[in-house]
């Protein structure tokens, strides 16, 4: 079996709101999922339902194959969640936040400083909790994510409000996760940070997935002008359609040196977003 | 066992660097010690101070950390995460009771040393403590549920605990209040320590306690059903 993670037809209300409204997913093991929506979409709703946290109304959602709404102890110590809102313990040292993980986990000392080895805090190991720098607390969160050595994931806006800085680090965290053939389920409404890190992505507006794919193939499809940019040495900008017969134009212009940059008129996920749901990805 | 062992672990770990709960379980037993040393009054009752403020000690100290440690992990979204790493709410809520136990008891020790109970004094007066503080606990997590930062168990607890902590001192100056009072385990408590050297305990006293602990049971009840431990 290589599904990591399965939604189907899940619905859930808070009151007369509808959150979510007939999600399905099926993400395979070793991929980098992200869910793309506005503040509000039901992002971390759906987080909160996969990971077994609040109850659909309606639909089945599973983890490794096992039940969202019945997941044993077992099958909890077998992903790692990180969410915005999580709290550390600011009076605790980064050694005793996961000490307490550990502890419930059943895994020791070395496994805390491999930890906080692999989030770059082991020098700050020491340092209480509530002295760290925005980035470093989610670094820490994502080590005690980690504490378990979880086959999936999830990280709900891992790099909300960080610098671009510790947002590379980041990234660079969650792509050696992937690297070692964990699933990562994602959610962001920054669209770089999809395009860079996911494999495939689902557009999430007022409950419902309105795109899903990989970034680049759901740009392409939005592409309605098929056009490539090119900017010339001399600094003038010429288009051509985006087909077999620029080959001939493209290989000259190239060739004799003239071409400086080609650009193809894709849009990007915040436009192509714009244009399903006319709202912005990032509100 | 395993969780509650952790969250008892966490706990002492947090003891020192938490001043707002350290001063809870050193204020009383500190008094007791400078008060039962320095002042020296005519015709007061023996051991006077340790009588009034280990029943201040019991109202006091367990009812306001236990609601201040449960709202603060709410507030702060650490309880989440315990929940989220299997630890089961009943786990929680017993690893911070026993600590609160266990830091009270100690509290209890340096009062039943300056009182200089011993035997069948000290096996009542540990007794009566304990239940004391086990009320107290049951008060403080009814609070904490109900309260979803620690500015409103702060302001639920301090009237509350107020009344169960200043309640048995009052009653001694005025008969009104003791009629009231007596129907709350702190008087109760209060009359059982005075009344350590008779021979004889008072019933009334062990049934109000024990009509208080099935009130407190069913709150704590009503209130974890309709609240859980994460709202």
């Amino acid at each position: 079996m290589n599904r990591s993670i399965t939604a189907t037809e899940i619905c859930k209300s808070f009151g007369a709101r509808t959150v979510l409204n007939g999600i399905d997913l099926d993400i395979q093991k070793g991929e980098i999922f992200g869910l793309l929506g506005p503040s509000g979409a039901g992002k971390t709703t759906l987080i909160k339902i996969l990971t077994g946290q609040i109850a659909q109304d309606s639909g089945t959602a599973a983890i490794n194959g096992n039940d969202s709404r019945k997941l044993s102890g077992d099958d909890r110590k077998r992903f790692g969640i990180t969410m915005d809102n999580f709290g550390v313990y600011e009076r605790l040292s980064c050694y005793d936040n996961l000490k307490i993980i550990a502890g419930i986990y059943g895994v020791g000392k070395a496994e805390i400083m491999n930890a906080l080895r692999k989030v770059g805090l082991e020098e700050a190991a020491k340092t209480p909790a509530g002295k760290l720098s925005k980035g470093m607390t989610v670094r820490l969160k994502l080590a005690r994510a980690f504490m378990s050595d979880p086959d999936v994931l999830f990280l709900d806006e891992p790099t909300s409000g960080l610098d671009p800085v510790s947002a590379e680090e980041i990234h660079r965290m969650i792509l050696a996760e992937k690297q070692r053939g964990k699933t990562v389920f994602l959610t962001t409404h920054t669209m770089t940070e999809a395009e860079k890190l996911c494999d495939n992505i689902a557009l999430l507006s007022e409950g419902r997935i309105v795109e899903y794919g990989r970034p680049c193939e759901i740009c392409r499809r939005y592409d309605h002008q098929r056009r490539l940019r090119i900017h010339l040495t001399d600094g003038n900008d010429i288009e051509i359609p985006h087909d077999k017969d620029a080959a001939d134009m493209l290989s000259e212009l190239i060739i004799s040196g003239r071409a400086e940059t080609i650009h193809t008129t894709e849009p990007d996920l915040e436009t192509v977003f714009m244009e399903i749901t006319g709202k912005e990805l990032s509100a | 066992m395993k969780n509650i062992a952790v969250i008892f672990k966490k706990q002492i770990r947090d003891t020192l660097k938490n001043k707002m709960v350290l001063i809870q379980f050193l204020m009383f037993p500190l008094l007791v010690v400078i008060f039962e040393n320095v002042v020296k009054i005519e015709d007061m009752p023996e051991h006077f101070f340790v009588k009034l403020f280990a029943v201040m000690f019991v109202g006091m100290a367990p009812l306001t950390c236990m609601s201040a440690i449960i709202a603060e992990e709410k507030e702060k979204n650490t309880l989440r995460v315990l929940l989220m790493s299997n630890v089961k709410p009943a786990e929680y809520l017993v690893g911070v009771g026993s600590y609160v136990f266990v830091m009270c008891s100690a509290g209890m020790a340096v009062f039943a040393v300056v009182g200089g109970y011993s035997g069948t004094e000290l096996v009542r007066f540990i007794a009566a403590m304990s239940a004391g503080i086990i009320l107290s606990e049951l008060t403080g997590a009814v609070i904490g549920i109900f309260s979803r930062n620690q500015m409103t168990a702060t302001s639920i607890s301090v009237p509350v605990m107020m009344l169960f902590a200043f309640l048995p001192m009052l009653s001694m100056f005025n008969d009104t209040i003791k009629s009231v009072a007596q129907v709350t385990y702190s008087q109760q408590i209060s009359e059982l320590i005075n009344g350590i050297g008779d021979s004889g305990i008072q019933a009334e006293s062990l049934i109000v306690i024990a009509v208080n602990f099935v009130l407190a049971v069913i709150l704590f009840t009503v209130a974890y059903k309709r609240k859980g431990l994460e709202t």
